[in-house]
């Protein structure tokens, strides 16, 4: 343990208001932890100020209408895995949930966390993003829905000012019928970090591509113009590997959806 | 037979290192280098944490010599003036919060004044030609070999043939699961002792002799219960135990000094990366008639283990092939890297893979299948081996490698695969390797090492096993029980180990070399056969008796004739001798010898590689007990996977830029295939009921195999390990 544990402070939510109202006071939210406790084990966490909200049992729900699945930002990984409606129509969140770090993991990490966290390298953006899904931002002054294409703007930068917090994930009901491709390069089978990740679903003409750790932050692809990427060589990959087996995704998958 | 200390670990109630605790204990930490090779100008302590609390000990503190002694004594315990390499200690700081000692080596600045550094293995060559840049010694060569028989020239002016090939292997991270660890207790009055994780007690003991200046017997060192090594606890723990001695010497109180994994991984030993060049002479028919291997290894920035990691990689170099003409030169040089270690095979990884991969290449240049070329050049009793060796012990590598083409259906693989490829998206292969590896201390490494190990019967009537040799998960208690239980002729819960504290235990070596079994194990079945006899010619005992009978004289023994006890010293097999000068003679007591075959699928997607079957097939003289010799092969196999094809140190600046778990890509269960594991025996007279070592071995074929077959899949010569997607794809697309 590199950080100095005693100069941290750990506040617990006890509701949603309470949450938000600690926001505004400078406490970062902190859910399953699977990223926060990596820096903070490394003596890398710079934020000093931290609140838990996993115990908000609001959070982490999955409701479905007739034209939505809608589940809270605590949904685990696990959760996820369970679900027999996400199989059915989303199965691409079931594969990156499945490929993302371990069981304890799974069982910890959330998918709200894996969005605000925004790792380039995370393995559920690109399939929330191929599924048109929407995130509700919540603060004091109330809450928004963002189309999820629109939230990422750069290296860490997100659409969520500093009083809000990411509560619910919505996906529209309209993919049942699409082929679904998923792959994650990460040269091993568990445990990996993502060098290149790919998602895409079609219908006929209709198509839609987002990959990960390509770029500073998961990347829709508008058109499915696979030249949009902008990878770099960093300690996992160099940006030649990760351009042309994302290539080679788009064309295999070009070829498994025809 | 059930692991002896297995109830302990499964329970809980084993002692590692980190369960100790001692009152009135502080929390070590170590600062290194934030630079490269330099001149170290100052070093300032920054506000913020109480500093008058806080033990600090820099070179200036050290109470004997400053040098971790191991070989040449060349690498300080802390730098001083001059700083070698970036992960090189410099201040050593203690205090009872252990939070806030990592505080305050953020707040230690140690400064740097740069000088040139080595970087690669061509440009530590290039200073040592032109006297450029000269970092180590007159000409950074740590240490070199000329190895020569037969006649050379000669032999290339007979050969119908001469191919030529270059090779390159990478660093490797040991990676056992228990990360280093010590805790000392210190002073003038008492001594020093440590408690802690290592492999060889009596090299952390003959490391803290000079360091304070004390007499062997104020030193004490004792090995706790030890999660793995790999060889990266062989020579490494030397300093880490000096530097929580000197924290304890200096406060005047226990010092606990653990690694976690990022510092263990950056900071300590790896396997030194190599390049060998081999020129190889064959007649048209097939026969080798001329081998002229170039191996070089990269030491670091000091000498550690490179000689003789580089004397047992020259060694088996040329590996189980008869060819009258073998010239090898060889060379450990020095770099501005943190020094480079011991790791399981110990250099005859690196030098095999050159050789199993050139093997192939000069196969297919004769038009041979590379089994048969193998077959026309195998050992075989009354040859001799690149050494001079004559092969006394049955030998039968074409029945080896007859059984492990069977096991594998190599050549029905090898015809499927050829005809599905060239249609299949997947690339599919199968490769082969054949080699030995050699068990104990080379030459006369055992001789010099003399060790002895002895049993002491207790009034219980049990037999109490007394070695320096340690546990560190690949199974000396249990084997050492099952020899002693078989030469005592009693039940295996009689036998009870000493923990390992050289204070009370003879000095049976370092647990390295795949020498545990094969060479103290004998010494354990010497000692108990003594005792036994002890035992018999005092008449309390009569042959043919029972455990319980057993245990009755013994306590007999002890009350009417005092304590008994017996040992066993090591004595060299007969007719063996070897030649330091001329590396000329028997190199190893026994070889164990062995074929591997790997499958495996390429993706031209993602240019990944997959290991989808193994089979390892070996003679290891006598198997003694199967779960463990089992385990030991499918772990090395497993190990070797991650050499081949994924580990690959990410060095950026002179560091390890990947010093953690998630970018250090070790393969998992999920990434391994099957691991068919098969012996054949051939008792070797002089291991305990004829074992021989086998805990290097698997390390050494697995990567030739699994290139092999990956150029059976795509038809591109690899020759560079590890071999990462990366660099599958960039020789991929230049086709």
């Amino acid at each position: 343990m590199r950080s100095h544990v005693p100069s941290y402070e750990l506040v617990v939510a006890r509701d949603l208001p309470h949450a938000l109202s600690m926001l505004t006071e400078g406490f970062r939210p902190i859910a399953g932890g699977t990223d926060v406790m990596v820096l903070f084990e490394a003596g890398k966490l710079a934020h000093k100020k931290w609140m838990s909200i996993r115990g908000l049992p609001e959070l982490r729900t999955i409701d479905v209408t007739p034209d939505h699945i809608t589940f809270g930002a605590l949904t685990t990984y696990t959760d996820v895995r369970r679900s027999a409606i996400i199989a059915a129509e989303f199965p691409l969140m079931i594969e990156a949930a499945a490929l993302t770090g371990g069981i304890a993991t799974q069982n910890r990490g959330t998918i709200g966390g894996n969005i605000v966290n925004a790792s380039p390298a995370a393995d559920t953006p690109p399939a929330l993003l191929v599924y048109d899904a929407e995130v509700e931002l919540t603060s004091p002054r109330g809450s928004r829905w963002v189309p999820y294409t629109q939230f990422h703007k750069g290296y860490k930068v997100m659409d969520l000012a500093s009083d809000e917090l990411l509560t619910r994930i919505r996906l529209p009901r309209k993919f049942a019928s699409w082929t679904h491709f998923y792959r994650k390069v990460g040269t091993r089978r568990a445990q990996a970090i993502s060098k290149v990740c790919f998602a895409g679903v079609r219908r006929g003409d209709q198509m839609r591509v987002a990959l990960g750790s390509v770029g500073p932050a998961p990347i829709f692809l508008e058109n499915s113009d696979i030249s949009a990427i902008s990878p770099i060589d960093d300690v996992r990959s160099t940006a030649r590997y990760r351009m042309q087996v994302a290539k080679n995704l788009m064309e295999e998958f070009l070829h498994a959806s025809a | 037979m059930p692991r002896k200390e297995g109830a302990r670990k499964v329970t809980g109630q084993a002692q590692y290192v980190d369960d100790l605790k001692f009152p009135g204990m502080i929390y070590g930490a170590t600062v290194r280098n934030p630079a490269r090779r330099g001149n170290i100008r100052g070093i300032a302590f920054l506000p913020g944490v109480p500093w008058d609390e806080f033990t600090i000990v820099t070179a200036k503190d050290i109470p004997g010599k400053n040098y971790v002694a191991l070989i040449l004594n060349d690498q300080p315990f802390l730098a001083g003036e001059i700083t070698a390499h970036g992960e090189e200690a410099i201040v050593l700081i203690a205090h009872p919060d252990r939070y806030l000692v990592e505080e305050a080596r953020r707040r230690v600045r140690i400064d740097v004044e740069a000088l040139p550094c080595v970087d690669s293995l061509e440009d530590s060559l290039a200073g040592s030609l032109n006297g450029t840049e000269i970092i180590w010694g007159d000409n950074n060569i740590f240490k070199s070999y000329f190895m020569n028989k037969g006649d050379v020239d000669r032999g290339f002016a007979e050969a119908d043939l001469i191919i030529e090939g270059d090779y390159e292997t990478g660093a490797q991270e040991q990676l056992y699961i228990e990360s280093n660890g010590m805790i000392a207790v210190a002073n003038p009055h008492d001594g020093v002792t440590v408690w802690g994780s290592m492999q060889c007690p009596y090299y952390v003991h003959k490391a803290l002799i000079p360091l304070f200046g004390l007499t062997p017997e104020k030193i004490r060192v004792i090995q706790m219960e030890t999660g793995g090594g790999f060889g990266g606890k062989e020579e490494y723990p030397s300093m880490i135990a000096g530097h929580a001695a000197l924290l304890a010497w200096k406060s005047g109180r226990p010092v606990k000094l653990i690694y976690d994994r990022a510092e263990d991984m950056t900071a300590t030993t790896k396997r030194h990366p190599s390049r060998t060049k081999h020129r190889t002479g064959v007649t048209r028919d097939g026969k080798l008639v001329a081998m002229e291997i170039d191996f070089d290894i990269d030491g670091g920035a000091y000498a550690t283990l490179s000689a003789v990691v580089l004397s047992r990689g020259t060694i088996h170099a040329a590996g189980p092939y008869s060819c009258p003409n073998v010239r090898i030169r060889s060379r450990a040089l020095a770099t501005t890297y943190p020094p480079h270690g011991a790791f399981r095979g110990f250099g005859a990884p690196q030098s095999i893979f050159a050789l199993e991969r050139q093997m192939n290449k000069v196969a297919a240049a004769l038009g041979l299948p590379p089994e048969e070329f193998r077959r026309r050049n195998f050992l075989h009793g009354g040859d001799t081996t690149a050494t001079g060796q004559v092969i006394r012990e049955k030998v039968d590598l074409d029945d080896l490698l007859f059984r492990a083409l069977e096991l594998s259906h190599y050549h029905h693989h090898r015809d499927t695969f050829d005809r599905a490829n060239p249609a299949s998206r997947l690339k599919r292969g199968i490769g082969f390797a054949t080699f030995m590896h050699g068990a104990g201390f080379t030459g006369s490494g055992e001789v010099a090492l003399s060790s002895v190990v002895t049993v002491e019967a207790t009034r219980e009537g049990k037999v109490r096993i007394l070695a320096a040799s340690t546990e560190i998960g690949q199974g000396t208690n249990t084997i050492f029980s099952q020899i002693a239980a078989d030469a005592l002729g009693v039940d295996y819960s009689l036998i009870e180990l000493a923990q390992p504290d050289t204070s009370t235990v003879p000095n049976s070596g370092p647990t390295v070399a795949s020498r545990t079994v094969m060479v103290v194990g004998k010494l354990v079945e010497a000692a108990c056969v003594g005792l036994k006899h002890k035992l018999i010619f005092s008449g309390l005992l009569e042959p043919g008796y029972s455990s319980v009978e057993f245990a009755h004289a013994a306590a007999a023994y002890i009350d009417r004739i005092g304590p008994l006890r017996a040992s066993g010293e090591y004595k060299p097999p007969p007719n063996v001798s070897w030649n330091d000068e001329t590396y000329q003679g028997d190199a190893y007591g026994a070889y164990a010898w062995a074929v591997y075959v790997a499958i495996v699928t390429v993706d031209p997607v993602t240019y990944e590689v997959r290991v989808d079957d193994f089979v390892a097939m070996q003679e290891v003289g006598k198997v003694i007990h199967p779960v463990l010799a089992m385990g030991q092969i499918e772990g090395g196999v497993a190990q070797a996977i991650g050499f081949a094809l994924y580990e690959r140190v990410a060095w950026n600046n002179g560091r390890m830029a990947n010093g953690q778990m998630t970018n250090y890509i070790m393969p998992t269960s999920a990434d391994l295939p099957p691991i068919r594991v098969f012996f054949a025996e051939n008792p070797y007279a002089y291991g305990p009921s004829g074992a021989k070592g086998i805990g290097e071995l698997p390390m050494d074929g697995v990567a030739p195999a699994i290139l092999n077959a990956i150029e059976h899949a795509t038809g591109v010569a690899f020759n560079h390990i590890p071999l990462v997607p990366e660099l599958v794809m960039e020789s991929l697309l230049a086709r």
